[in-house]
């Protein structure tokens, strides 16, 4: 579960104008998925694939100026997944090796990096794709890759109104904790929890609301089409260029 | 940019799952171009007034008449449009990831195309003095600015009538003269639903009073709040030290 | 708009930071790429089968309604709810979402959330969204719903009988969910972890994280059905009459009930961990599924077999790896917590 991000949202692009910042969405969109996809049917044991690719996600971050701190501390939402990769060579059956006096499973060991590898270059790339796009921008690109216009439209609601939300949940709690309730165990989850049922009420009448404002500013049903201005110069070369690198070495291995 | 006349005649309106009447034969004639400043308790009816002028309450009984064009389904399209209503929480009129899509929403809906939606969208914000939040995200405004936008995104219809229910509710000071300052310069016939009574009184020539559903009192501002039976009859009082004569 | 620190010092971030205490959102190549594919295939079905019923139960409401919704779901998800002496936990809300909006109402919105999370916020594999999906929000809605209108049988036809069957069939969806990844490891496993360890491991844990998952869900629909009665799709039969004497949730009552009950389940489903998977294993290799070298038992490991070495009794033996295994995870948990607690305090640069 991601932390941090209770904030805003909007916190997630930094604003820049690298070569990777000017792309079209829906380019990166795709660049990102090819990507990923071949780093993530790459078998394990390929290990000059995974070379390969972290060596271009670390390319995307200085060419995008992603400061290597903020990708470090992103990339902490992977970080339960590689505690448990760290456990399973201790626990892991099959054939056993023996590293620094210690027994651990072959088998194990593969499948440790294996989810090492694959969960910090799939973040990365997630990272990457998130800091250079503003979210309107994603929203946008991911209706011309065809996403239903419903779909995204949802979700535009969503990120509007989260900040709210999240913001009177907070005030809350703030409240109750300013009456000295401050819970350490589940049963005294009575208040907070009744406090979120209060919240969903206000949520879907609000709304109510937004609809009745939609629909007095003529919405007929349908969301209308407000695309910005659309990119006449093709950047799909960069689709074909950032998964190129792991491709090629996946391919070239197979030969 | 145009104004139109308003004519409300016997409205009477109950809320499904209710008995009692939130409207009980709501009546009001309002000239093209005037500013009325409607007051009244809360639970008077008034924002039920204000949904129906947008056509978001079922006309149970009663007529709305909005310039030529009489309330009713075929109409529905229309009269949205010439009638700009501004609700009292901004956050549920800013919808859109952007000021800009925003206010363009409006014009969007009635086929506007873009160059000219663009124009328009342009020409409101500057209107209402922010057109430098234009490509900002509305959960980031302030009161003001939120309020300043959503009337924006009224103005963008093109309205021969503006709505504003509890415009002033939330601004500090220099944003409630702000505001009053940008409703007088608006051509357009307003009805202004406020608990505010001073800024009634400087922006409004006259006001109503609304009390179980319907009109119990209608002539210049100044005497409707220099009547103290009324006021207290109504759940209205003056700040205090606030006297009407002296303004 | 920042919101005001719960404490002073304690900014908003520190609020709503803290992991799942057995994450969910699984990264990329956690499971095996066939699995993937096919997971991602189911959820793209539903999630779009999920927007044509959107579209016929909400309308042109859909749009807001459900965007709120989502909202709602994804900061409800985002807060820390007490669990033991300060340590916190998180709802999924799948179930809770499918009482209040009817399943595929329900699944749709959740999918939203994981869908976001994992795009914008790199909670969960690009790759992983297939069972991620299919984990976090079908199965959690489908499974809660399921549940929620079997027990509103036998339940009272009244508010405390939504309450009750809520607390219930939310507890009984994360299990379902933790199931529902077991089985997608036995397909797809990417590490030489047996599956009725996951087996017993997860759905052990998922039992007692199942009790705050039932215990909030209640809570929530029980404040949702006193102020808005209307907004609650299972209790959609239930008339003014029925619902007009509110339910009262005992918690502390419930925590201890139901904490027993998981650890009954856990060591009841131990048993069973043991016979069948061997059984599901053979079908999946017989039908070419996994591959044998995939079969792989901890011959080294204390719990070989799933029976602790050193204790005669079969079923007392089992029942203590079951058990064990929950509380080792649990502690597994907690440590976790404490690594991603410094991890998340850095997070949002």
């Amino acid at each position: 579960m991601g932390g941090g991000h209770g904030s805003s949202v909007d916190r997630l692009h930094l604003a820049g104008d690298t070569i990777i910042h000017r792309l079209a969405p829906h380019v990166k969109i795709v660049a990102t998925f090819a990507f990923v996809i071949s780093v993530a049917i790459s078998p394990r044991q390929r290990v000059e694939v995974f070379a390969v690719a972290f060596a271009c996600v670390l390319t995307l971050i200085m060419v995008a100026r992603i400061p290597l701190r903020v990708w470090l501390a992103r990339c902490a939402v992977i970080l339960p997944f590689m505690t448990m990769a760290v456990l399973v060579p201790f626990v892991g059956g099959g054939e056993q090796t023996e590293v620094l006096g210690v027994s651990l499973s072959t088998d194990g060991l593969w499948a440790a990096f294996n989810i090492a590898a694959k969960a910090l270059i799939g973040a990365s790339a997630s990272i990457v794709l998130a800091a250079t796009t503003p979210v309107t921008g994603l929203l946008e690109g991911f209706a011309r890759l065809r996403v239903p216009r419903v779909l995204i439209s949802i979700v535009a609601f969503m990120i509007r109104y989260l900040d709210l939300l999240v913001a009177q949940l907070g005030r809350m709690r703030t409240a109750m904790v300013a009456r000295a309730h401050d819970p350490r165990w589940l049963w005294q989850a009575k208040p907070i929890a009744s406090s979120a049922g209060a919240l969903f009420v206000r949520s879907y009448e609000r709304g109510e609301r937004v609809h009745q404002a939609m629909l007095a500013r003529g919405y007929t049903g349908v969301m209308p089409d407000l695309v910005e201005q659309s990119r006449p110069r093709s950047d799909w070369w960069a689709a074909i260029v950032v998964p190129a690198p792991v491709v090629a070495v996946l391919v070239l291995g197979l030969l | 940019m145009s104004c139109a006349p308003l004519s409300v005649d016997g409205l009477c309106f109950t809320y499904p799952g209710e008995h009692h009447r939130a409207l009980d034969g709501f009546g009001l004639q309002v000239a093209a171009g005037e500013r009325v400043a409607v007051l009244g308790p809360n639970g008077s009816g008034k924002t039920t007034f204000v949904m129906h002028l947008n056509g978001l309450h079922q006309l149970q009984q009663g007529a709305i008449t909005i310039g030529d064009l009489e309330m009713c389904d075929d109409n529905l399209a229309e009269i949205r449009r010439r009638v700009g209503a501004v609700f009292q929480d901004a956050d549920d009129q800013l919808f859109m990831p952007s000021v800009r899509a925003d206010v363009a929403f409006g014009p969007a809906n009635l086929g506007v195309p873009k160059a000219e939606r663009d124009a328009i969208v342009e020409r409101a914000l500057t209107q209402v003095g922010a057109m430098d939040l234009i490509d900002r995200t509305p959960h980031h405004l302030s009161g003001g600015e939120k309020r300043r936008v959503a009337i924006a995104t009224v103005l963008a219809m093109d309205p021969h009538m503006l709505v504003l229910d509890e415009p002033t509710s939330g601004l500090d000071p220099f944003g409630r003269r702000e505001l009053a300052d940008l409703l007088v310069s608006l051509p357009q016939t307003q009805l202004v639903v406020t608990h505010d009574l001073p800024f009634a009184l400087q922006i409004c020539p006259r006001s109503v009073v609304v009390s179980g559903g319907r009109v119990v009192a209608d002539g210049p501002t100044a005497e409707v709040l220099a009547d103290t039976a009324l006021l207290e009859e109504n759940r209205l009082e003056l700040p205090y030290g606030f006297d009407p004569s002296r303004v | 708009m920042a919101a005001p620190p719960a404490v002073p010092g304690e900014g908003i971030d520190d609020m709503f930071d803290s992991p799942a205490i057995v994450a969910m959102h699984a990264p990329d190549g956690f499971l095996e790429p066939g699995v993937a594919v096919v997971t991602a295939v189911i959820a793209v079905v539903v999630t779009a089968i999920g927007l044509r019923r959107a579209t016929d139960e909400l309308g042109d409401r859909q749009v807001p309604l459900a965007g709120l919704a989502a909202a709602f779901i994804f900061a409800a998800q985002m807060f820390n709810f007490p669990v033991a002496a300060g340590t916190t936990g998180h709802l999924l809300g799948g179930a809770l979402a499918a009482i209040l909006l009817g399943p595929w109402v329900g699944s749709l919105i959740v999918t939203v959330v994981v869908v976001v999370q994992a795009v914008l916020f790199a909670d969960g594999g690009l790759t992983a969204l297939g069972y991620n999906t299919i984990n976090m929000s079908i199965v959690t809605a489908f499974g809660g719903w399921a549940a929620f209108r079997l027990l509103r049988r036998v339940m009272p036809a009244n508010s405390a009988g939504v309450v009750g069957a809520t607390a219930l069939a939310a507890g009984i969806s994360v299990v379902l969910s933790s199931a529902a990844f077991s089985i997608e490891w036995l397909f797809g496993a990417s590490a030489p972890v047996a599956f009725d360890t996951v087996f017993g491991a997860m759905v052990g844990v998922h039992a007692l994280i199942g009790i705050g998952e039932g215990l909030i869900s209640a809570l929530v629909i029980a404040a949702v059905l006193a102020a808005r009665p209307d907004l609650v799709a299972g209790a959609a039969d239930l008339d003014l009459a029925d619902l007009s004497r509110p339910a009262r949730v005992g918690t502390r009552t419930f925590v201890i009930g139901a904490f027993l009950s998981s650890i009954v389940v856990a060591a009841v489903v131990s048993q069973f961990a043991v016979d069948n998977p061997d059984g599901l294993e053979k079908v999946a290799e017989d039908e070419g599924f996994i591959s044998s070298a995939r079969d792989h038992a901890l011959d080294s490991s204390i719990f070989a077999d799933y029976a602790t070495s050193g204790v005669d009794n079969a079923t007392v033996s089992l029942a203590v790896a079951g058990v064990a295994g929950v509380l080792i995870t649990l502690a597994v948990g907690y440590g976790l917590l404490g690594a991603s607690r410094l991890g998340r305090r850095t997070q949002g640069a």
